[in-house]
């Protein structure tokens, strides 16, 4: 089992989080002039690395709050939480030495809602 | 009744307390044992070494080592609910009346027909049921080989004890509590942490508890210290990520149903463990070696005769035979030998002069044969007779005639939650067994479980684990599933040289020991036979859990209503006054119907919907969800969920709305109210409600945190009767409210606030799920209990009936009012269920919208939702729900049109009527189809929804 920070009740087991998905996926301003393809993208495509993942949680069974979490998809270690809104941390910080760093194709944080 | 009285058991020494005799049953038979004993020691004591029949070939098997790892000694313990099937002996304190029964065999122990498998056993190699069972179908064999096949029969009763779980969080967690487990946490505890020690058998000490070293005072240091918590009888059974640790803990063993109090036997505790650091001193197990018939019983762990000799003061032969690869087994040698019993050789596969320990036993008289191995086996139901052989292959002994025989190959350190863990282990050649190697953070391992020392072994002189090819007869590498070398021969020949393949195709390693005793075998047996290094070989994988685990403890308290705990509603205790047929719904539990003395629900459910549309019903609506949304942009915020304009929802009014998620999938639909300026209460459906609100909660803080609104779920604190029939009002008036209900100033579709009985706060919502005049009456709930009783008294002057979510479901069909999750699927959007058009009226953005354009939402031909009827049927015969639509006049199998989502016959309109998802159903109004369901074809027409008037006329009365 999974302990997860939470950045407003701190360390708690997997059992009180919901998972959300990958993190930072923006949403497009205004759907109804983008391509099919682009709304696609939008709804489907995700990233799958193997290593670094930046995801989001909710801590359903706590205070409810959405933040973001930066975990290791192949040890699960979990680096860091943030609240959302905060903008994405450089995933090097976190890198083992012995691995690269897989970084997410997406260009992101261009309008980011969570900024907003 | 004391058969063999004991007839192994040495007069004096042991750990047993011989002041304390158990008598016990086996098969039948009865005998006598001492607390401390183990069954399968006791058993051994009184001479039985023949305790039960291998899985596939039946043949006969004794006890193997003396703990977690034994695969032969499995038997049915216990009676009715309390019995449990492959229980290892070995593991089985003993207990005064247990009733063990061997397992496998018919009509005998000693003699088993199926026996016959074992004769035959060349017809029945691995892989035997991938090709001998396929012509022409599985099907025709399955009943036999079922009947065959398999070890134990379930329990027919329910388990009568109890299981519990606990969570438990420590600095350092010990695995294993011999010398090095209790070093390592006297070690840790001095520096004041706290540690948790965990042991598998019910007394600390390990290996020392029978290999004559004396422990006492680190025991009892153990023991005072205020640091460390004891857990015996605890086995850690597997590792999880975040360095959780689920610990399997035995507290009462599974005996007699006399024996305890029927209340108060906990059986089983689950402990969930988190810890900082893990410390595994699990210590390491003993291998078979491998030679032609070395499965009989009497062939023993050499470490297992030491244990029962020294712990149980049973001496398992009076002739033993020794063979062995490793220094290990001569400290027993001298220990039988002083105990009385006489060892006729040491068969050891080493080079005479590579060990100092094996010299030593030829200068005190023993007889040692040095590179030499069983060349064979006799004795049916026990061995009798061994014969040696050199490992070239020459007989040096045709007849040693013994009674027991003791075998040690290399020792396998138990790194299991180690590999769990994710540690890497590395295979050593001079102690032939894979050890970690690379240690996991926040772990450490000690003692035999990073290798175990054998002393004199060098480069020149490796290890032996069996004679390869040896043609003389079979040999078993597992013994439990009956897996021999030839086995292996074949699952090489057929190219599943994969060690994971190997285990599948051969079943080695997947008994209920999991491979303890098979798996390194097993792989150095491919290993030479695709002539690879053994670390090529690699093991296979070690998954959770180390050994089997009961389900009752993994289910924990949670059976039966625990299971799932039913939410109920306030008005519960006057629902079940007024004689509530309860069903579960989602998480509630609702009335299907208020059934009558003697009246079935089908009948209830008739009677309940026309008394609606003939007077006024009353319906518990207080599961139905409700969210409040207040603040300056609270409009926006539910605008850019519903497909339907909130923004011009003026105060006083209420609207009904569609929700989609993302993908343009309808998900959820409600009534939304505007209470106030900027101040909403939303309804969802009863089972959505609750991810209705954390699907508003995500939007708000991942999405639209500029928006400044807050949301609040509010579902239970409001108890909700809702009247609905032509006298609604008139009740309503009775029973004396603040409102105006007024037909004109409190129309359709708007909502009041007010109070009743003076100052009890009320919200009505003119509304309708029946298509009558109806009023949802919401009160504070802790006032629904009076009003509901209040209600049922003023409406009786109108004959109020009180209506289930059955018969509900029966006025909203004829209706044609949507369910959503019921006529709708993970399919649907807008324009399947007719909002296509309406859609086109609202400008703004919302949730799903952009993904009604792609392609597959506009195809013509999706599935539409279209009202169904069965003219021709009567009453009594059937139309479900789900079933499929094929063109009329064919015959399954045939292409499926949609199905059937709702179905009922109504008693408002004297016919069967039913809603359903018909592909391009909106273009075949009038048409013809057949309902199939169950290899039966009904005749039903696709008609335009509603069923029951079509003007909706008697909303607005």
């Amino acid at each position: 089992m999974l302990q997860i920070h939470c950045p407003y009740c701190g360390l708690r087991d997997e059992t009180e989080f919901t998972f959300g998905g990958q993190a930072h996926i923006v949403r497009p301003t205004n759907p109804s002039v983008v391509s099919d393809r682009e709304w696609v993208e939008y709804l489907y495509i995700r990233d799958n690395p193997k290593g670094l993942h930046l995801e989001r949680w909710q801590h359903r069974f706590g205070c409810r709050q959405w933040f973001n979490v930066v975990r290791d998809t192949a040890t699960h270690q979990i680096h860091a939480s943030y609240s959302m809104g905060e903008p994405r941390p450089s995933l090097e910080q976190f890198c083992p030495a012995d691995t690269q760093p897989l970084v997410p194709s997406k260009k992101v944080d261009e309008v980011s809602h969570e900024q907003a | 009744m004391n058969r063999l009285n004991q007839c192994a058991r040495l007069p004096q020494g042991g750990l047993i307390d011989r002041n304390q005799t158990i008598t016990f049953q086996f098969d039948g038979k009865c005998y006598q044992g001492y607390k401390g004993d183990t069954l399968a020691s006791a058993l051994l004591a009184n001479g039985v070494h023949l305790v039960g029949r291998s899985m596939k070939l039946h043949r006969p098997r004794g006890v193997l080592s003396a703990g977690a790892e034994e695969c032969n000694a499995l038997m049915h313990i216990g009676e009715g609910g309390r019995s449990e099937p492959n229980v290892r002996a070995t593991l089985q304190p003993l207990c005064e009346g247990i009733k063990a029964v061997s397992q496998n065999n018919w009509p005998a122990l000693g003699f088993d027909i199926h026996a016959i498998l074992d004769w035959t056993a060349g017809l029945w190699p691995a892989g035997f049921y991938n090709k001998t069972f396929i012509w022409p179908s599985w099907r025709w064999y399955e009943g036999v080989v079922r009947a065959v096949a398999g070890l134990g029969r379930l329990p027919d009763e329910d388990d009568p004890d109890h299981y519990t779980q606990q969570t438990y969080h420590c600095d350092v967690l010990v695995c294993g509590g011999g010398r090095a487990g209790m070093q390592v946490a006297m070690d840790t505890a001095q520096s004041g942490k706290k540690v948790l020690l965990v042991e598998q058998d019910g007394e600390l000490g390990g290996s020392a508890l029978w290999d004559g070293s004396d422990i006492t005072p680190l025991r009892q240091a153990v023991k005072q210290s205020h640091n460390i918590k004891v857990l015996c009888n605890a086995t850690a059974v597997a590792y999880f990520d975040h360095h959780w640790v689920t610990v399997s803990e035995r507290l009462t063993p599974s005996c007699t149903n006399d024996a305890r109090s029927e209340a108060l036997s906990v059986r089983e505790r689950l402990w969930k463990i988190k810890a900082n650091h893990i410390a595994l001193a699990t210590g390491a197990i003993e291998q078979p070696i491998v030679f032609p018939n070395n499965d009989r019983p009497g062939i023993m762990l050499a470490s297992a005769v030491r244990q029962y000799l020294n712990r149980y003061a049973v001496l398992v032969g009076r002739k033993i035979a020794l063979v062995t690869n490793n220094d290990s087994i001569y400290d027993l040698a001298y220990e039988l030998r002083k105990a009385g019993a006489v060892v006729l050789c040491i068969i050891d596969s080493r080079t005479a002069g590579s060990s100092l320990a094996a010299e030593k036993a030829v200068q005190q008289g023993f007889t040692v044969y040095y590179r030499a191995l069983p060349r064979n086996t006799r004795g049916r139901l026990r061995i009798n007779s061994l014969s040696v052989e050199s490992l070239d292959g020459q007989l040096i002994e045709a007849r040693v005639p013994c009674d027991a025989l003791a075998m040690s190959g290399a020792w396998q350190p138990a790194v299991h939650l180690f590999s769990q863990a994710r540690g890497s282990l590395r295979y050593d050649e001079s102690t032939a067994a894979f050890v970690p190697d690379r240690i996991p953070d926040n772990m450490s391992v000690t003692g035999d479980a990073l290798g175990f020392d054998y002393g004199q072994l060098t480069e020149e002189h490796p290890v032996f684990r069996y004679i390869p090819k040896h043609q003389l007869g079979r040999q078993w590498v597992d013994f439990q599933h009956d897996v021999t070398l030839k086995d292996i021969d074949i699952a090489v020949q057929e190219e599943f040289v994969s060690i994971e393949h190997l285990k599948r195709y051969t079943t080695a390693g997947m008994s209920v020991d999991q491979g303890k005793t098979s798996n390194i075998n097993a792989l150095t047996a491919l290993a030479e036979r695709l002539q690879k290094p053994i670390p090529e070989i690699g093991t296979t994988t070690f998954r959770p859990f180390y050994m089997p685990v009961t389900l009752g403890s993994l289910n924990g308290g949670r059976k039966g209503e625990r299971y799932a705990l039913a939410r109920t509603s306030p008005l519960h205790n006057q629902l079940e006054k007024a004689g509530a047929e309860f069903w579960d719904y989602g998480h509630w539990r609702r009335p299907a119907a208020f059934p009558r003395a003697g009246e079935s629900v089908e009948n209830a459910m008739q009677r309940e919907a026309l008394a609606v549309r003939q007077s006024v019903g009353i319906y518990d609506g207080s599961p139905l969800g409700k969210i409040e949304v207040r603040g300056p942009d609270a409009a926006e915020f539910l605008n850019r969920f519903y497909i339907n304009n909130i923004l011009t929802l003026k105060v006083g009014k209420a609207r009904y709305g569609i929700m989609l998620n993302e993908k343009g999938i309808v998900i959820d639909d409600g009534i939304v109210c505007c209470l106030e300026p900027g101040f909403y209460l939303v309804h969802t459906t009863s089972g959505n409600a609750d991810t209705i609100y954390a699907w508003m909660e995500e939007w708000q803080q991942c999405e639209w945190p500029n928006l400044d609104v807050v949301i609040c779920a509010v579902t239970t604190q409001w108890a909700n009767c809702t009247l609905q029939g032509p006298n609604a009002r008139r009740v309503l008036e009775k029973l004396g409210t603040t409102l105006d209900l007024d037909n004109v100033r409190f129309p359709h579709m708007s909502i009041q606030s007010g109070f009743v009985n003076g100052d009890i706060p009320v919200r009505v919502m003119r509304a309708s799920f029946t298509g009558e005049l109806g009023y949802e009456v919401n009160i504070p709930a802790n006032y629904g209990d009076a009003l509901w009783q209040n209600l049922l008294e003023v409406g009786a002057e109108w004959d109020i009936t009180p209506y289930g979510v059955e018969s509900l479901m029966i006025l909203r069909t004829e209706k044609g009012y949507l369910h959503v999750g019921a006529d709708t699927d993970g399919t649907t959007v807008p324009d399947d269920i007719g909002w296509g058009g309406p859609i086109k009226n609202k400008k703004a953005d919302f949730i799903g919208r952009r993904s009604l354009a792609l392609q597959d939402n506009t195809k013509s031909d999706r599935f539409h939702f279209v009202g169904i009827e069965c003219p021709s049927l009567t009453r009594s015969e059937s139309v479900l729900s789900g079933s499929h639509i094929i063109g009329i006049g064919e015959q399954a199998p045939a292409a499926s049109q949609g199905y059937l989502t709702s179905a009922f016959y109504s008693p408002n309109i004297n016919q069967w009527i039913g809603l359903g998802l018909v592909r391009g159903g909106r273009e075949r109004i009038g048409e013809t189809v057949g309902l199939f369901h169950n290899g039966s074809v009904q005749p039903a027409k696709i008609v335009e929804p509603p069923f029951f008037d079509k003007e909706g006329g008697r909303l607005h009365v």
